[in-house]
């Protein structure tokens, strides 16, 4: 856990404070994005954490210890650091850039080296190759995820990152990111990461701080700051398509029907129709025995016709996996060409539907309750 | 594969052509005499190269070990504002020539070894300093701020990261420094300090073209040497990742 308590920073000559009042607190196991524009103080904040800046006055704590009590190298030694420029050190190779906190600490040569190769393999880099190699034979995207090992090798409870995908390549940078959240499921460290970008605190926070002149306007999930906005500024910052982030940030599962009704291909299409009838649905889907989708019937199909519902079925063009967000279940919509999907978990067994109009209700919801 | 007979064509042809070079020269060293006079003088070759070598080492090594720390200590953050100014002075100090400085250590500290060795120093320090303090300059700023945050000492930083990634241009001011000073040693006999100089300046005054050269061709020779040692140290010391030559 990282507590600040009325944190304040201003800088020698200078007339507002860079950091102003900050209180907050970011819970254990969590990803806190500190968001905002340049020189809004979310890095001087980030930065009075391990005490490479000293506050002018408040206190911050790490577990229930003032980071005050500690000697400030010490500190820093017990909290992972990553920075946008990566800064591995040139003249070490892989395996001894992993190790500087665990060599400084003292640990055990052997006990240390394995723990690199541990980490290598961790991101799927193979520690045969990797581990004595120099750091400009690298990729950039490979040297940040170095730069996150070196991080952790020691294995702090907590995580500074300072902007640490920022300088990669798009596509680079959404694989390291789902990595890294993979990584992070199993460790669960408390991480404060500084961002400016508000799609990859959308992606990366469990909570998000928002920024602005050295003051925090809203700290809250990104679902309620993309719902609820605190002011204008939050608004303009997250973008005039939040409603549309919010997407991913919501599962298929939230916005689905649960405990559909269905039908066996043994029904005859008059229980379909009845079916259909009673829950006013134009479609019903099909399943097997199993309870895997087969296909779906239409009211007009069924209606007052005659005959086993196995006979009479059309193919859906596509599912959905319960797990999938929003947003990759609109898009299949629209590439579809149609308003409701039927979804389906690992084993392709039928679990509900999501239709256009469930999941604008479900966005419109988290509104009206505002 | 034709590219390849080619170069091991040019290469044979090098190889030859150098002997057919080393042997007229051998040839014409006989004939016009030289090589029996450095047959002649071998024992005072032997000595005055001992004495040449001895000065260097010496002054060289006491350059280094003012001026790499002279350096460092003007790269820390008590020091940092005077780095220029002293940069500027020593920049100055270079200027002067190289006779000159002699003259005036010699005025200083008398004749012999002593005013030779602090001359050759002073000559010396400049390149090492003035690149000590480009080198360490020279390291990002991220580096070490990555450093600080990963709770690295400043004790540490300077030796594990700012010294390693600076070594390769500290090395290329030592490396210049050792040239001037081989170049200039032989100056070092005009105020009694011995080396190679004696032959040079000997048989230049008694008009005895074999002797200068026994003086002037070991110089030449050692000046090689010198540097193709430090680059092969500068080569195998300096870890790979910091090295542009590996």
């Amino acid at each position: 856990m990282i507590r600040l308590d009325n944190v304040t920073k201003v800088f020698p000559g200078a007339a507002a404070p860079a950091v102003d009042r900050v209180t907050m607190e970011v819970p254990e196991g969590e990803i806190c994005v500190l968001l905002g524009p340049s020189g809004c103080g979310k890095t001087t904040t980030m930065k009075m954490v391990n005490r490479l800046v000293e506050p002018s006055s408040g206190k911050i704590f790490i577990g229930d210890k003032d980071t005050n009590d500690y000697n400030p190298v010490e500190l820093r030694r017990s909290l992972g650091y990553v920075i946008q420029q990566i800064g591995l050190f040139p003249n070490k190779t892989i395996e001894d850039n992993i190790c500087i906190v665990p060599d400084i600490l003292g640990w055990d040569r052997t006990k240390s080296r394995a723990r690199a190769e541990e980490l290598l393999e961790m991101v799927a880099l193979d520690p045969k190759i990797f581990l004595k190699r120099y750091p400009k034979e690298l990729s950039g995207g490979q040297q940040q995820r170095i730069g996150v090992l070196r991080a952790i090798a020691a294995d702090p409870p907590v995580l500074l990152m300072d902007e640490p995908f920022g300088a990669i390549d798009p596509i680079n940078r959404a694989i390291i990111q789902d990595e890294f959240l993979k990584m992070q499921a199993k460790m669960k460290k408390t991480i404060m990461f500084v961002s400016h970008d508000i799609d990859e605190a959308v992606k990366m926070a469990d909570r998000i701080a928002i920024f602005n002149e050295g003051r925090l306007v809203q700290y809250d999930t990104p679902n309620n700051i993309l719902a609820h906005p605190k002011n204008r500024f939050v608004s303009d910052f997250v973008g005039s398509d939040r409603t549309l982030k919010r997407l991913q940030l919501l599962k298929v599962s939230d916005a689905m029907m649960h405990d559909p009704p269905s039908v066996r291909t043994e029904d005859t299409l008059a229980t379909a129709a009845s079916l259909m009838e009673e829950h006013g649905h134009n479609s019903i889907i099909m399943v097997n025995a199993t309870g895997r989708v087969r296909g779906f019937v239409a009211l007009t199909n069924a209606a007052g016709k005659k005959g086993k519902v196995g006979e009479n079925h059309e193919t859906l063009p596509t599912t959905i996996n319960v797990t999938e967000d929003l947003r990759t279940a609109v898009s299949t919509m629209f590439r579809h060409d149609v308003t409701w999907l039927a979804c389906v978990d690992d084993d392709r067994i039928f679990k509900g539907y999501v239709t256009l109009r469930g999941i604008t209700h479900l966005l419109g919801e988290a509104h009206r309750d505002g | 594969m034709a590219e390849h007979a080619a170069a091991a064509g040019l290469y044979r042809l090098w190889r030859n052509g150098l002997l057919v070079l080393i042997f007229a020269l051998g040839a014409w060293a006989w004939a016009s005499g030289l090589l029996p006079t450095m047959i002649d003088l071998w024992d005072d070759i032997v000595y005055l190269a001992r004495q040449h070598i001895m000065l260097v080492i010496i002054s060289d090594g006491l350059a280094v070990l003012v001026g790499v720390p002279l350096g460092v200590a003007l790269t820390r953050p008590a020091l940092r504002r005077y780095g220029d100014i002293v940069l500027q002075v020593l920049n100055i100090g270079a200027t002067i020539p190289t006779l000159a400085i002699l003259a005036l250590s010699m005025s200083l500290l008398g004749i012999g070894d002593t005013p030779a060795i602090f001359g050759l120093f002073v000559l010396t320090l400049l390149p090492i300093v003035s690149n000590t303090l480009a080198g360490i300059r020279a390291v990002p700023p991220h580096l070490i701020e990555a450093a600080h945050g990963m709770g690295m000492s400043t004790r540490q930083i300077l030796l594990k990261v700012e010294l390693p990634n600076a070594m390769f241009v500290i090395y290329a001011g030592i490396r210049t420094a050792l040239a001037i000073n081989v170049g200039t040693v032989p100056l070092a006999f005009l105020i009694g300090g011995g080396g190679l100089g004696e032959l040079i300046f000997s048989g230049i005054a008694l008009n005895e073209f074999g002797m200068m050269l026994a003086g002037a061709i070991p110089t030449a020779l050692l000046a090689i040497l010198v540097d193709f040692l430090m680059g092969q140290m500068q080569l195998w010391t300096i870890p790979r990742g910091v090295n542009p030559l590996r």
